[in-house]
């Protein structure tokens, strides 16, 4: 990059200290506070209609809070117009000039902050380079495929110089294939300009695979900030459980509670032993476990923590066989298994399943219900 | 539902389903539609200047006339320049205002913005006289002329009634843009102003050029109502005019020809000379318009930040909103309603009983004033007939390469001005059906005049109308009239309505067409001899007979509104 766009002022981190959002009666953003490191990959991930656009467009300055305080390094910028918060901002439609090719609309920073010609240009082709796009910028927006206006976008965000991308869903319009491939040329670019991003999907394995951390939103809310690690390893809510991995929920209640370990009786009476986290005995609860946490043997048996039932449907999935299981106390459950190594099992066949009691996530019972609490709209 | 059109029989709907995939009825709509179009519309009015070109070398003879014609074209040409981009360069803020603002108040300003839309342009001409030239009509307490008769007063006018038109237009461009471009404008360090110019305009550029040849062509056709402003008067026996356009100059050449004062010869030449003048050069313009046009780029080079950040926040802003309201009110609204003001000073006067009673000269004015409704009725229901088919051969390119010809064909009637295209309407009938009886006449003219606008907005309803949904009811099993019955007709009828109600309104407000292919009177035209003076009325039976018009076209556009409102925009 050249030593123009490396000419910003002090390191953006973004704090957001109590924000709050509403469009009519609806809380679009509910009392937020997030800290978003320097040089940070941080995505917001949730489902559909969560807020987590509207976060970012209040980073952005496309729209104002109703409450709290948002700071881009140690600037509080709420009263900051977007077009002075030294911002990249990617669309999830790219929002390419139409009218404008890809010249034209990646020198469009430099152009209107005034830069004289030649400078503009020099900048143009430093973030084309970076991109590895040098033909074709005599074509329109309509005349580019999905990867080359994506590409597009992202150098026109890098052109104005900005030490911080903002990314709302970038790759939710490409194909899956290109999507793979742009999410970590993405974070490289990134990483390589030294940049703070904040990308923005509701696509977990993306999140995932390019983020430093992730902050995982429901209804306005952020439920939990961590490492992508933290948030599988440590889900802190049935929603994260289920969102992040995927996870079976099996009801049931406390029937011993000690500090560190709880017996929870599921329906049917089975038993199993779990890491307590703080709940006593008698009361309500549900077990999160992965699919991929199960093990599987064939026939009955009375080992710990295993639990009797029938496969029901078999899918091969390439790397992994994919079982459904209907346990003997009814409850349905899915199990991953890797298919080059290990057994394979048939429909019909009785078999039981186990798990390590560290594997497992204890939740209380949520007070709305289940599916209520699992619920992505 | 809102399925069917009309509570037909369902034995007899479904005979003409079966009946219409047949492909020779299909194609024998098409092909009436189109032979309908180049006979009625398209190819008379051409013929009627060619057959009369002979006649053309009569004006050169007489110089006096020659430079008044040329004086004439060149106040045409002038005052529509000047007007369509005063229109576009007024109408952009008055069209962000409307689109942009989030104060509830901004919905009265809307509807506000339609009012001269109600008042047919030759009471909107006796209107503007009234405010800009002589208030004293009105009340004693309104003493001052503002402006005389001529050159600016008839600019001011036809700014008046364009300027609500072109800011629908550019309203609806807004509308239909998306607002991200400008977002994302903003985040690369563009301030609003910038944005603006730069992105968003850049983006509705087709839609600015659209908005300005609209007012050009209304500006170089529209008769009546300049008729009212220009200050006509006659001279020894000539009419004379203190001013004359384009079409004033070609009304007063048929006036003083039906008067017995010109030869025929004379006459003609004049009128086909004038015509024909008019259509080139407006054709002209409009090819370099379009030319140009794409090669206008609104970023220069390089933005200056600092003086474009000045210019777009908040006392900027309140500036620029408040110069764009004080137009409007002033240039505007309050002009295009004054003559509202004699029509209530009228009633309780014996003016109201007079006019009710019908009594001479108000038996002519309800005459032309049912000659004008139902004239406006018959119009918008041949346009029905025969735009229909036409935006569908259009929009969905149903008789290929023809399509594309027929798209830029249809156009045609709105570069030609109305009174060029009423006078060779009147020459081509006259010289090949002499006895076709003058009714029939007016109605042509009127299809014509309304007929492109009729078809531009149904054309574009059905383009936006996915083509999958339609291939999707045919794989249901729908015949192609069931398709258009059940998919495409209610999907479309709101922008049909509307299309209607254009059609209806211009009808009715039509003045030029009409005095030059017929001595037939319509309300408008009453209203101008009125005005001018050709029958004895008091200024309270004029403002009478304004409110009148006023009131009924209201009353009609509320009802269709009525109609319209709120109900599905998919």
């Amino acid at each position: 990059m050249s030593s123009e766009a490396k000419e910003g002022t002090s390191m953006p981190d973004v704090r957001l200290v109590n924000v709050t959002k509403r469009f009519g009666k609806i809380v679009a953003v509910d009392n937020v506070s997030l800290h978003i490191k320097d040089k940070e990959y941080f995505s917001i991930l949730g489902p559909s209609g969560c807020g987590k656009t509207t976060l970012l467009r209040l980073i952005a300055g496309l729209i104002e809070p109703d409450e709290g305080e948002i700071y881009i390094g140690d600037r509080l910028v709420n009263n900051v117009p977007p077009e002075d918060r030294d911002i990249g901002f990617v669309f999830q439609t790219f929002a390419l000039f139409p009218h404008m090719n890809a010249w034209e609309n990646v020198t469009y920073g430099p152009r209107v902050k005034g830069f004289d010609m030649k400078k503009a240009e020099r900048i143009g082709h430093e973030v084309l380079e970076m991109v590895r796009l040098h033909e074709r910028l005599d074509a329109f927006p309509h005349e580019l495929s999905g990867g080359m206006m994506q590409r597009v976008a992202v150098a026109r965000a890098l052109a104005a110089g900005a030490k911080l991308l903002l990314l709302d869903e970038p790759l939710g319009h490409l194909d899956a294939k290109v999507r793979n491939e742009l999410r970590y040329e993405i974070r490289r670019m990134t990483k390589d300009l030294e940049l703070t991003a904040i990308h923005v999907t509701h696509d977990q394995s993306e999140a995932m695979a390019i983020s430093d951390r992730i902050a995982v939103m429901k209804k306005g809310k952020v439920l939990q900030v961590g490492t992508p690690q933290e948030l599988y390893m440590n889900p802190q809510s049935i929603f994260v459980a289920n969102f992040i991995g995927g996870a079976n929920f099996l009801e049931g209640f406390i029937a011993e509670a000690t500090d560190k370990t709880a017996t929870v009786e599921l329906r049917g009476g089975v038993k199993v032993q779990v890491v307590n986290k703080g709940l006593s005995k008698g009361e309500k609860a549900v077990l999160a476990v992965r699919p991929e946490v199960f093990s599987i043997k064939r026939g009955e048996s009375r080992s710990e923590n295993s639990i009797s039932g029938v496969v029901e449907r078999v899918a091969f999935e390439g790397t992994n066989l994919r079982y459904e299981i209907r346990l003997d106390n009814q409850d349905l459950i899915v199990v991953v298994t890797p298919s080059l190594s290990g057994e394979w099992f048939n429909i019909g066949e009785k078999i039981t399943v186990s798990f390590q009691p560290d594997r497992a996530h204890l939740f209380a019972y949520p007070e709305a219900g289940l599916r209520e609490e699992l619920a992505v709209e | 539902m809102g399925l069917r059109l009309i509570n037909l029989p369902k034995k007899f709907v479904e005979k003409l389903d079966k009946l219409s995939s047949k492909s020779i009825i299909k194609y024998g709509i098409y092909l009436t539609a189109v032979l309908l179009f180049f006979a009625l519309i398209l190819i008379p009015p051409i013929l009627g200047i060619i057959i009369k070109w002979g006649t053309v070398g009569e004006i050169f003879g007489d110089a006096e006339l020659l430079d008044r014609a040329l004086n004439a074209i060149r106040n045409s040409f002038s005052i529509a320049v000047f007007v369509s981009a005063l229109d576009v360069v007024a109408g952009v803020p008055m069209a962000w205002l409307i689109t942009r603002s989030k104060s509830k108040w901004i919905n009265i300003l809307d509807t506000l913005a339609d009012v001269p839309f109600i008042v047919p342009t030759a009471v909107l001409g006796y209107s503007l006289l009234l405010f800009w030239y002589k208030p004293e009509e009105i009340s004693p307490l309104f003493t001052y002329s503002l402006v005389s008769p001529g050159w600016l007063l008839v600019a001011l006018l036809h700014f008046t009634f364009s300027y609500p038109v072109v800011v629908r237009v550019i309203v609806g461009a807004l509308l239909d843009y998306k607002i991200e471009y400008e977002q994302a404008s903003r985040t690369l360090g563009a301030p609003p102003f910038t944005a603006a110019r730069t992105v968003t305009l850049g983006i509705i550029k087709p839609s600015l050029i659209a908005a300005f040849i609209l007012a050009f062509a209304r500006s170089i056709s529209e008769t009546g109502a300049t008729m009212m402003v220009a200050g006509v008067f006659s001279q020894n026996g000539y009419a004379k005019a203190l001013f004359e356009n384009g079409p004033i100059f070609i009304q007063n050449m048929k006036d003083d020809f039906y008067r017995g004062l010109r030869d025929q010869s004379i006459y003609e030449g004049a009128t086909v000379f004038a015509s024909l003048l008019l259509i080139v050069i407006s054709c002209l313009v409009f090819a370099v318009i379009r030319i140009l046009g794409g090669k206008i780029k609104l970023l220069v080079k390089r933005a200056r930040p600092t003086l474009e950040r000045k210019v777009s926040y908040s006392s900027a802003a309140l500036i620029r909103n408040g110069i764009t309201l004080l137009i409007f009110l002033a240039v505007v609204l309050i002009p295009s309603l004054f003559a509202v003001l004699p029509a209530f000073e009228a009633l309780p006067t014996d003016a109201l009983p007079k006019a009710l009673s019908g009594v001479s000269p108000w038996d002519e004015y309800w005459r032309s004033l049912i000659r004008s409704y139902s004239l406006g009725v018959t119009v918008t229901v041949l346009n029905i007939l025969m735009g229909l088919p036409m935006a569908i051969i259009i929009a969905r390119r149903r008789l290929g390469k023809v399509s594309s010809a027929l798209n830029v064909l249809v156009d045609i009637p709105i570069i030609v001005p109305s009174v060029a295209l009423g006078a060779s309407l009147r020459f081509f009938w006259k010289e090949t059906l002499a006895f076709i009886p003058d009714i029939l006449l007016l109605v042509f003219a009127h299809l014509a005049i309304t007929y492109p606008y009729f078809v531009r907005s149904m054309s574009a309803a059905v383009e936006r109308i996915s083509l999958e949904l339609e291939e999707a009811s045919r794989t249901l099993g729908a015949k192609p009239l069931c398709v258009f019955r059940t998919i495409v007709f209610p999907l479309t009828k709101y922008s049909m309505f509307s299309g209607a109600i254009m059609v209806f309104t211009r009808s009715v407000s039509e003045t030029g067409a009409t005095l030059a292919v017929t001595q037939l009177k319509t309300a408008p035209v009453v209203l101008v001899d009125w005005v001018k003076g050709k029958i004895a009325v008091t200024p309270l039976e004029i403002g009478l007979g304004c409110g009148f018009l006023i009131l009924i076209s209201f009353i009609i556009l509320l009802a269709l509104r009525l109609v319209v409102r709120g109900k599905g925009r998919y």
